[in-house]
């Protein structure tokens, strides 16, 4: 009861909103090129469905390799960074600074250099997603309970040591939070790679739909990259859930 | 082993902590440090485990000196520190872990379960325990180094008071069990008088050993009935306590 509860009522404002908005479009007689109706949408989505699925293949692949890509790089900079206060100091305030250029500026950039495969848009996906797991790993670990590598060292665990069976454990919730973040830039970062110069891929899709006016197409390809990119925040949950049992077991 | 600790002073920067502190403990032996608050018990222990360091003086282990981190020790913290991430059975064999002997150590461990209150339990993780059965993992953990002499840290003093009771019952009947040498660190009065075959008691600023205790130890063991009795020895304590509390605020 009190589940149905919490999900009628958002339901019910989207729900409220779809048939303004159709009903907008129908009497008004909006044209396809200014605002297509929800239901053209769909019809769009069903129709174009293979089309949308080769390019969200692509897209998704390019997504996954920069994520693994980011993850390891958070993993071994986080580790460094933990470990050699001098490292840290130099490289933080270099992350955040790279993080305030603008994306739309650098792809064009990394094409020009890499070319049109899917490096540059691989790069594109780590650029926007090392920086949140970095940034939470390295956080986790500074902020943990010091006595847990008291208490290692005193049994006898030296620095690395420690590192494995500590520090980089302790971590992993703060990890998997980054993870969640990066996970949903994930899909909209190799789409702005792809928007700038390829051959596949949504990106790629939906420039070109665009270009043709069929708004349409644009907002249903909209819905599958909102989908995918709720996707692969679920796969990281799922992740969260096979290396976190102890979660489920706590206490009420 | 018989641990001798000589003119231990240590600082904290310009504020000195521990003066010319002296402490013997014979193989065998439980010897408690009873004192207030903040008056650098744990301290001592830190400085024994090598997690501090800086400290003047000497620390003997059957005669020969002792520097730096050291396998001579067990520490036990008055936190539990077990890892939320690992189960009960993992949990306590961390020294078997570190020093390559994981099988040894499971071994061990399954064999003194019953023994240690976790029978049962061994795939659980910590979050699913009780305050009383997290420390007495934790003890577990501690008894299942190869240290000869065991450092705890308060190990009861986050408990509540009825649980706090049972597991002082319970350290009283293992303790044959884990035939070590003990140095037990505390500010309750009457865990010192139940537990110890000696008590020091440290007081002052900088803090020294005050005085020396040694509870008589019946034939047919202690109880709760004879720890009641023990009025003459908790007033002498009281007294010395409140000598050096009082010496410490005319100089303040």
């Amino acid at each position: 009861m009190e589940k149905w509860k919490k999900w009628a009522v958002p339901a019910g404002l989207l729900l409220l909103l779809l048939v303004f908005w159709e009903a907008a479009v129908r009497i008004n007689r909006i044209p396809l090129y200014v605002l297509p109706a929800p239901s053209q949408v769909l019809r769009s989505l069903a129709e174009e469905g293979a089309t949308l699925a080769g390019h969200a293949r692509v897209t998704v692949g390019e997504a996954l390799a920069g994520m693994a890509i980011a993850l390891a790089l958070a993993l071994i900079l986080g580790v460094a960074m933990d470990a050699f206060p001098a490292v840290k100091r130099g490289i933080y305030p270099v992350l955040v600074v790279t993080q305030t250029v603008p994306m739309i500026v650098l792809a064009p950039i990394l094409i020009i250099y890499m070319g049109f495969g899917t490096a540059p848009k691989i790069l594109t996906v780590v650029l926007m997603c090392f920086f949140p797991v970095a940034v939470s790993f390295t956080d986790a670990m500074g902020q943990m309970n010091e006595e847990y590598v008291q208490l290692v060292r005193s049994f006898g665990a030296g620095k690395w040591k420690a590192y494995r069976l500590v520090k980089i454990p302790a971590a992993v919730p703060g990890l998997i939070s980054g993870l969640k973040v990066a996970a949903t830039y994930s899909i909209s970062g190799a789409v702005v790679g792809e928007w700038i110069g390829a051959q596949s891929g949504l990106g790629y899709y939906l420039l070109r739909v665009k270009n043709g006016y069929m708004l349409d197409k644009v907002f249903a390809c909209v819905l599958v990259i909102v989908g995918l990119s709720l996707a692969m925040n679920g796969l990281i949950r799922l992740c969260q859930a096979a290396v976190m049992p102890y979660e489920k077991e706590k206490r009420p | 082993m018989k641990l001798e600790v000589r003119n231990l002073s240590f600082s904290y920067g310009d504020r000195k902590v521990l003066e010319q502190v002296e402490l013997q403990a014979e193989e065998g032996e439980f010897v408690s440090i009873l004192g207030a608050s903040g008056c650098g018990k744990s301290t001592i222990l830190k400085l024994l485990t090598g997690v501090l360091s800086g400290s003047s003086g000497e620390i003997l282990v059957d005669g020969m000196p002792v520097r730096g981190m050291s396998e001579h020790f067990a520490y036990m913290p008055q936190n539990d520190l077990l890892f939320p991430w690992k189960n009960i059975l993992d949990n306590v064999c961390l020294y078997g872990r570190i020093h390559g002997s994981l099988e040894e150590a499971r071994k061990e461990a399954m064999e003194n379960m019953a023994a240690f209150g976790l029978a049962g339990y061994e795939k659980s993780y910590p979050s699913a325990l009780s305050g009383g059965m997290r420390q007495r993992a934790a003890f577990l953990r501690t008894a299942l180094c190869k240290s000869d002499i065991l450092l705890l840290d308060e190990p009861f003093g986050a408990l509540d008071v009825i649980t706090r009771g049972e597991m002082q019952d319970w350290l009283l009947s293992v303790r044959k069990r884990m035939n070590r040498t003990v140095v037990l660190v505390t500010h309750d009065m009457d865990e010192a008088i139940y537990l110890s075959d000696r008590i020091l008691i440290l007081g002052g600023r900088p803090s020294r050993v005050k005085a020396e205790l040694s509870p008589e130890m019946p034939a047919e063991g202690r109880n709760r009935d004879w720890l009641y009795g023990q009025g003459e020895l908790r007033r002498r304590i009281h007294r010395e306590i409140m000598e050096t509390e009082s010496g410490k605020e005319d100089r303040l």
